[in-house]
């Protein structure tokens, strides 16, 4: 674990989110016992070091009229897998761009990237965008629609001690 | 419940980091050209109306020495209900999807440790009795996580 006890405290603070009010950072300075001042300068080094990646809401694509969320999954070639996946995760309406090992002989795909839009025939439309992208260099590829939001919670750390 | 025009600025600003200072939410209004009290309270009611599902950090469990696993499994229709309280129960399980495939059920593993998501998985397979297969990330490519409001 490379996180202190210190910060895994702000960290614990701040999980539920942080408050929408005109000083939200003295707020939870007040919960753990830091001036508002000393946890401003604690949050900066958490997000120097990766640990926090941004302070930002979480939009519900749902309630945003995208109601149509397809998890394209395609196999391409390793040998292009890094140039290959950094233009698809570019494309504005990718979300989510990784590869990842494949699972055979059950699972070909190695390259996930989760596509949003309004309807399940923007989503395919998208698809095809990608396909056109990734060329000869994929060989086969399927599209995962969701169909339930099963679970959603934030990260939850364990209380120490 | 309906988005005006400033809703939309609001909301894709908010996607954006918020600047690290004591009264963070009046820089933002500044930059936007909005009242404070004003962008609050329509941040405070998208949230309430879970147009914005949380506000606040963002956190990287592999930078905390932890990691993240994407799962899925194979689970038998009459059985579905049942095996999902069963993963479910599972506080390292973070988001869950059902999903239209023979695998149809996505789930993802957040643990304090990478030792974690072997001992979570295993554990679910032993309760349940499916395979649960592991999709680490090897390469992650650009999170373009902003959605067009």
């Amino acid at each position: 674990m490379s996180i202190s006890d210190g910060d895994r405290q702000i960290i614990a603070a701040m999980q539920e989110g942080l408050p929408l009010a005109s000083r939200p950072f003295a707020a939870i300075a007040a919960q753990t016992g830091l001036t508002e001042e000393a946890l401003l300068h604690r949050i900066a080094e958490l997000k120097a070091r990766g640990v926090i990646r941004r302070i930002a809401a979480a939009p519900n694509h749902y309630k945003l009229g995208m109601t149509a969320n397809g998890m394209t999954v395609w196999d391409v070639d390793v040998s292009r897998i890094a140039e290959l996946g950094a233009k698809v995760g570019a494309l504005p309406f990718v979300t989510h761009c990784y590869e990842r090992p494949r699972a055979l002989p059950h699972w070909p795909y190695n390259l996930f990237a989760m596509v949003h839009g309004a309807t399940r025939d923007e989503v395919e439309a998208k698809r095809g965008e990608i396909a056109a992208i990734l060329g000869s260099a994929c060989r086969a590829h399927d599209i995962l629609f969701s169909t339930r939001i099963l679970k959603k919670t934030g990260l939850r750390l364990k209380q120490k001690g | 419940m309906t988005l005006d025009e400033t809703d939309r600025v609001i909301l894709n600003r908010m996607q954006e980091d918020l600047p690290l200072c004591s009264a963070p939410y009046a820089a933002v209004a500044a930059e936007l050209g909005l009242d404070e009290a004003d962008m609050l309270d329509r941040l405070a009611r998208m949230k309430e109306e879970r147009v914005i599902t949380r506000f606040g950090p963002f956190f990287d469990a592999a930078a905390m020495g932890g990691a993240f696993c994407l799962c899925a499994m194979e689970v038998p229709a009459p059985i579905f209900e049942t095996v999902l309280t069963k993963v479910n129960a599972h506080p390292e399980v973070a988001h869950n999807y059902e999903r239209a495939h023979r695998l149809n059920m996505w789930f993802v593993l957040a643990t304090e440790t990478p030792e974690g998501i072997q001992v979570a998985a295993d554990a679910i397979e032993l309760e349940t009795g499916i395979e649960v297969l592991r999709f680490p990330k090897l390469q992650e490519f650009f999170i373009g996580f902003r959605v067009a409001a």
